[in-house]
């Protein structure tokens, strides 16, 4: 697992040491982590915990404060403090 | 008389480089002290996970310190508990990190000239959140400044870790079910402000959401396994974001 994971990391860093200078691939690789985040989380994250509508609580929660650039410790304690809290009244 | 002139020279030239490699190791590590304390919530969710699917506290730590890759450590378990089989294990944590390649070579163009040693160092840390500071820095990036910058994430990924594996049997099991969003909360925490402030951040994310949801709900497209999914609305999303929105050439 370590090994494939490291692998991926090293290859182009190891191998790639001129200036890339395409324009479309420089704005896609920028793309690229917000791309996969996104795809990663949704909708992933309304399956995270054990009911869809808690989940749905709390990714609302989420995307709230992360608009609003809290931390990301911030927005993960939110987040699972939510699903507690609904948890308890529902 | 001369011989002790030219000494000191050397000597303050060697303490010159010294100083600029620590004042780069502290920038840093100062810049990745907020990496550190969002991951030991995710690490922490990541140790008790693995510890209630019954793999040794130990082994959780030994693989969190091998890999410092939530997404994929998370899939990368969840099969082992599973009893998935090697091969299955090999291509999902290949599909699920390919990202880090790419990634690595947007990075390798920020980065001055290394050895290939201290490049191989460097690549071990690139996580997103590792990946998206260095990538903001608006110089060019040094080995003492991603050593600083990757170090105290990773020795807060280890202690998160521990510290979930060892307290699974104390917490009660309503906490540890609000756990599982941890980890996507925290990925909600890296894209929405960049989502707020580009207009084409926002569009590509839209669309790989769009993608990825497409693969979830559809009968057939459902059974593609989740890695290829990611893979696949990634790599859309952002080639459409390049063709649609290219990118101004800044100092990136």
């Amino acid at each position: 697992m370590a090994l494939i994971t490291y692998g991926i990391r090293f290859l182009p860093l190891g191998l790639f040491t001129k200036k890339i200078t395409s324009p479309f691939i420089k704005s896609f690789l920028y793309y690229i982590p917000y791309a996969v985040l996104g795809a990663m989380t949704f909708p992933s994250i309304l399956y995270s915990t054990g009911n869809v509508y808690f989940s749905l609580g709390g990714t609302l929660v989420a995307i709230f404060l992360a608009y609003f650039e809290k931390s990301l410790l911030t927005v993960a304690i939110s987040a699972v403090m939510t699903i507690l809290v609904l948890g308890i009244l529902f | 008389m001369n011989a002790n002139s030219i000494c000191k020279r050397d000597k303050d030239k060697d303490a010159s480089i010294d100083r600029t490699f620590i004042v780069d190791l502290k920038d840093g590590f100062k810049k990745g002290m907020p990496i550190m304390l969002g991951y030991i919530p995710v690490s922490f969710t990541f140790g008790l996970m693995a510890v209630q699917g019954g793999i040794p506290v130990w082994i959780a730590l030994v693989i969190s310190m091998t890999n410092l890759t939530s997404a994929g450590q998370f899939a990368g378990v969840n099969l082992i508990i599973s009893g998935g089989s090697l091969f299955e294990l090999c291509v999902s944590m290949f599909v699920i990190n390919i990202r880090y390649m790419l990634m690595s070579l947007s990075l390798s163009q920020k980065i001055m000239p290394l050895s290939l040693v201290k490049r191989a160092a460097i690549a071990f840390g690139i996580t997103d959140e590792i990946f998206a500071v260095a990538s903001l820095e608006k110089r060019q990036i040094t080995f003492p400044y991603m050593m600083g910058l990757i170090g105290g994430p990773y020795w807060g990924w280890a202690l998160g870790t521990l510290l979930g594996g060892l307290t699974t049997s104390i917490l009660p099991p309503i906490l540890q079910e609000s756990m599982g969003i941890a980890l996507y909360a925290m990925f909600i925490a890296l894209i929405i402000p960049a989502a707020k402030y580009s207009k084409a951040a926002f569009m590509v994310i839209l669309i790989a959401v769009g993608i990825s949801s497409l693969f979830t709900y559809t009968p057939i497209l459902k059974e593609v396994s989740t890695g290829w999914v990611v893979i696949l609305s990634a790599v859309v999303a952002s080639a459409l974001g390049a063709l649609l929105f290219p990118r101004k050439d800044e100092e990136t």
